[in-house]
């Protein structure tokens, strides 16, 4: 059975420095582990809230704003996680998924800076190109 | 190497460059913070040596290619990350092909397009669109942004830096929209630069002087856009209107700050000359098959404009042309003033019955404006205490001491 661990943060109390570093060490150790049980599919680190872009589609028509998702009835559906060059092939996809049409999607970057340290490390591996 | 720049010249070549030298030194760099940093830097030297060693024979050039050298310096203190080092690979290469010539002008790519759409982007906040325009575009520092509207300097300071992170971390692209996608983008970048204007313009003479200033921005602002989107109408029109507005800036209000009305105000303190490049600017807006908003509106004003006196005013053209507004922007305020025109035109009887319809839907019932044109009819047709209670209605509503004044004035009148 596959299950998603989201990961929510309070931005108020975000480590950093001395502290981040452990906490990044302890990421790694556990990604080790269920690496080794088989368990691990994947993981990211995601660039803060404020980074966030979320796209709706009302009257075919695509309307982008600053921002994380901020509808209260809205709840997570689902994900995808892709490739794009930047934030306008990000949004242009994002548009063609249906829920963009009657709820959000809301676009939010890796931190590839993290993801980069993960892999010169070998706790993950990074992706193949096809 | 030329004559000496004293630092006040340089100040203004920094405020009419700093947007064509950042512009170019982020396509250099990829980055528009490193960029920030190196072109503020290059300056710094240029006031330390240019009043001593004379000015370089091309300026802009002696910027880029010094902030370019100060980015480079700066990644490789910072060369810890990889993305970095690709940065900085990429830059030295870049270097290594060919610095940038000091012998012509035009070797200085002006990529204030890109720049333009990257600050305008949907995906930031509109104040953070805002304050980065400013910022990058007119040369504007952080202090001066605040100040013109008025938050404190460390919120400004916060917004930019958040606004520069989104930049980086969602990856913005630094480019103009394609085709497909210009319109929107166009738009957007309109709807600010709109924005700051009417800030500037609706500051009163007894703001800062900075917030005054910003009308004058906007149309800086308004003026690079025409000139890189020649061929788009609305960037005409947009332009007009600002200079339309503001060329009627120095007669609106009287020297007590009492509001002088359009068909009151001395002609003969609007700005001349504006005035003509914002006729020939309308012109230009509407010479397309499908006028835009900014086209339609640039026209009505270009018609009070061109009247010697209030009674030259064409009021069947700007009726006209408020009703091809209307069919492009349906929208009460609108209809609003399709109403005052179509008194104009045909009586105020005519006019009523708009503002009847508008009434009827609901719409603009806490809009002053609206009460205190339906009370103008009404007083023009001597229904005096019809008029007053409209008054009394726009009094409550109205948001500023000048308005309130008035229509304090004008019930006093109507109900002797």
């Amino acid at each position: 059975m596959q299950y998603m661990l989201l990961l929510y943060v309070d931005p108020a109390a975000e480590a950093s420095g001395e502290a981040l570093k452990k906490i990044l060490d302890e990421h790694k150790q556990f990604t080790r582990q269920i690496t080794t049980s088989g368990q691990y599919l994947d993981s990211n680190a995601l660039e803060p809230a404020a980074t966030a872009t979320t796209v709706r589609v009302r009257d075919a028509k695509t309307l982008v704003t600053d921002g994380p998702f901020a509808e209260t009835r809205e709840q997570l559906g689902g994900y995808y996680l892709v490739e794009a060059e930047n934030l306008d092939a990000a949004i242009g996809l994002a548009a063609r998924i249906p829920v963009a049409r009657n709820g959000s999607v809301e676009i939010r970057p890796i931190n590839l800076a993290i993801r980069g340290e993960f892999v010169r490390e070998g706790v993950i591996q990074s992706r193949p190109d096809r | 190497m030329g004559g000496a720049m004293e630092h006040g010249a340089i100040e203004d070549f920094y405020r009419r460059e700093h947007g064509r030298i950042l512009s170019a030194v982020i396509r250099a760099v990829g980055d528009f913070e490193l960029a920030e940093d190196a072109v503020q830097e290059a300056f710094a030297s240029a006031i330390e040596q240019w009043p001593r060693e004379g000015t370089p024979d091309n300026p802009r050039a002696w910027i880029v290619s010094v902030a370019r050298h100060k980015a480079i310096d700066r990644l490789r203190r910072q060369a810890r990350f990889a993305e970095r080092s690709d940065e900085l690979r990429r830059l030295i290469e870049t270097e290594r092909e060919g610095a940038i010539s000091t012998e012509r002008d035009d070797a200085v790519p002006d990529e204030r397009l890109s720049l333009i759409f990257t600050c305008c982007h949907p995906a930031l906040a509109q104040e953070a669109q805002i304050a980065l325009a400013l910022r990058t575009l007119c040369g504007l520092s952080t202090d001066e942004i605040a100040r013109a509207f008025l938050v404190p300097p460390a919120t400004m300071a916060q917004r930019l830096v958040r606004a520069r992170c989104k930049i980086a971390a969602a990856r913005i692209p630094y480019q103009t929209p394609s085709r497909e996608h210009l319109a929107d983008r166009m738009e957007a970048v309109m709807a600010v630069v709109y924005l700051v204007f009417n800030e500037g313009y609706s500051a009163t003479a007894g703001s800062e002087l900075i917030r005054r200033e910003l009308a004058g921005e906007a149309i800086r602002l308004g003026r690079i856009i025409v000139e890189l989107m020649a061929r788009e109408p609305e960037p005409h029109g947009l332009l007009a209107l600002m200079l339309l507005h503001d060329a009627r800036r120095d007669a609106r209000l009287d020297d007590k700050g009492e509001i002088v009305l359009l068909e009151d105000q001395d002609r003969s303190r609007w700005k001349r000359e504006q005035i003509i490049e914002g006729l020939k600017e309308a012109g230009v807006a509407m010479e397309t098959p499908q006028p835009g908003p900014y086209a339609i509106q640039a026209a009505i004003a270009a018609e009070h404009s061109r009247a010697a006196r209030p009674q030259d005013t064409d009021w069947r053209r700007i009726a006209d042309l408020y009703e091809m507004l209307m069919r492009k922007q349906p929208n009460p305020v609108v209809e609003l003033n399709y109403a005052v025109a179509v008194a104009m035109d045909r009586g105020c009887e005519a006019g009523l019955e708009i503002v009847a319809r508008i009434e009827e839907r609901g719409a603009l019932r806490d809009y002053h404006l609206m009460w205190a044109a339906k009370a103008d009819l009404l007083r023009r047709l001597g229904r005096l205490a019809e008029a007053e209670g409209c008054y009394r209605r726009a009094l409550e509503l109205a948001g500023s001491e000048p308005e309130r004044n008035f229509l304090r004035k004008r019930i006093s009148e109507v109900s002797s």
